[in-house]
């Protein structure tokens, strides 16, 4: 259990992460929060030659409102966005979403990048980005890009990022006043990656119908799923116990959980119309609350 | 265990890695206090360096990736697992261990908490425990039963069933209030 040899290069800035990953192509890793990146060394599942670390990168770690986003750098640390006033004012899912990674001294060193990057399908951070239609935001060589997160997930454990490309932010857009927001998880023990979980925002118009929806959910496909069908359902509707039901129920068609050592495929299903039930029904009743 | 060990690499293959690409780099790491400087492998992690290099075999090594909490420790004053960081990234960071809480033969008040509610037993989770409650109380002075659960429920302890480190923990916290 200790990780295999490795060679280690510190970058200064971007430009030098990417001119590292560039010459090193697909061996090279990029070394953020290491919370899953190092024990995958250490199970000799990872064998990278080179770790580029980007720690030391200025202005990296940034949580700041602008124009209407939030803006997370990669290397802002799990901890310290849970802890932001400015994104619990922006996007408070995540600081909600966020409670249920790991453990406090986890999220210490963990980073919203490498939570994002590392692609986990039972993760949280990429189900909150899925839900808010978040965008990532890479650096390459030819230059920044940005690619939406319905496109940026596209496997287990696998994105479109180029083997050369940092991740260097996300941007989020800042929910209105009044949104309510829920995340429902089933786990083994608190920690644990979920079985199911689900993320949800709502918020009503002044005649108390659905003016903004946004679900999705972790654990049931092998990417975060955006919960199309179930946020049309709602959307526009009195958010009544049968309304409700009837977007739960839609989930069903839009998921692709597989049997795994954890739960087989029917109860993954079961569970997450449950939770979206669930999850829909405490963010109406959090809505319309000032914050 | 058995697949762990089937999979996992053999003598031989570890010392052709350690000379066909050694590299190391020169940290300075301060602990409780003390500065150490060393030459060091990347694939070192900070715990097998405090344990190794610095002999501070306070910090135990469990499970090695990140689940038992044995190895918990405070980098910079927050608490980190020192098998999930590799040593050179705490190149110019203040680390605090286990060895660093009690002065000399006293013990700081949730040592002696530990101590006077049989907080432990076989001990070998204990210092992951005291380090997590560590930052637990500096965060929460005041915790209930359930903060001091959730709070500790990275670190696995086999031997007490927990109740005892709740008690340890909530005694601590109110001789740390005076």
């Amino acid at each position: 259990m200790k990780p295999p040899a490795v060679r280690y290069a510190r970058a200064g800035d971007v430009r030098e992460a990417v001119a590292l990953l560039a010459e090193h192509g697909s061996d090279a890793k990029v070394l953020a929060g290491g919370q899953s990146l190092v024990p995958l060394m250490s199970f000799r599942l990872a064998r990278p030659s080179i770790l580029v670390d980007i720690n030391r990168i200025g202005g990296l770690d940034r949580i700041e409102q602008d124009n209407g986003s939030l803006l997370i750098g990669a290397m802002a640390r799990q901890r310290d966005v849970e802890l932001s006033d400015v994104a619990a004012a922006a996007v408070p899912l995540l600081p909600q979403a966020l409670r249920y990674v790991g453990h406090v001294t986890i999220r210490n060193r963990g980073t919203v990048g490498g939570s994002l990057a590392h692609a986990d399908p039972a993760a949280e951070l990429p189900a909150v980005v899925t839900a808010l239609g978040g965008e990532l935001v890479l650096e390459g060589p030819g230059g920044t890009r940005s690619v939406a997160a319905e496109d940026f997930f596209t496997g287990t454990f696998t994105t479109v990022m180029a083997p050369d490309e940092v991740l260097v932010g996300v941007r989020l857009p800042r929910l209105p006043d009044r949104t309510g927001v829920a995340v429902e998880e089933l786990a083994r023990r608190h920690g644990d990656f979920a079985i199911v979980g689900v993320v949800a925002a709502v918020h009503l118009a002044d005649d108390g119908t659905v003016d903004l929806v946004r679900l999705a959910a972790s654990g049931v496909d092998s990417v975060p799923v955006r919960l199309h069908a179930a946020e049309a359902a709602l959307s526009g509707a009195r958010p009544t116990a049968d309304v409700l039901e009837a977007a739960a129920a839609t989930v069903d068609a839009s998921i692709h959980p597989a049997d795994d050592v954890h739960a087989p495929a029917s109860y993954r299903r079961h569970v997450a119309r449950l939770l979206v039930q669930r999850a829909l029904g405490a963010a109406v009743e959090r809505s319309g609350v000032e914050r | 265990m058995t697949e762990l060990a089937s999979g996992s690499t053999s003598q031989r293959e570890l010392a052709s890695e350690s000379t066909s690409q050694r590299n190391t780099e020169s940290i300075t790491v301060t602990v409780n206090g003390h500065a150490y400087t060393a030459d060091c492998e990347p694939r070192v992690t900070l715990a097998d360096f405090l344990r190794h290099t610095c002999g501070l075999t306070g910090t135990h090594l469990g499970c090695e990736h990140g689940v038992c909490g044995a190895c918990t420790i405070l980098v910079d004053g927050r608490s980190a697992r020192a098998c999930l960081m590799l040593a050179v990234q705490a190149d110019g960071a203040t680390i605090t261990t286990v060895e660093g809480l009690a002065a000399g033969n006293a013990l700081n008040p949730l040592q002696e908490a530990f101590w006077d509610n049989h907080g432990l037993q076989c001990g070998f989770c204990t210092p992951g425990m005291l380090m997590t409650a560590t930052e637990l109380l500096a965060d929460n002075p005041d915790p209930d039963a359930a903060e001091v659960r959730e709070g500790l429920s990275g670190n696995l302890c086999r031997c007490t069933g927990y109740d005892s480190i709740v008690r340890s923990v909530l005694d601590a916290a109110q001789r740390m209030r005076g």
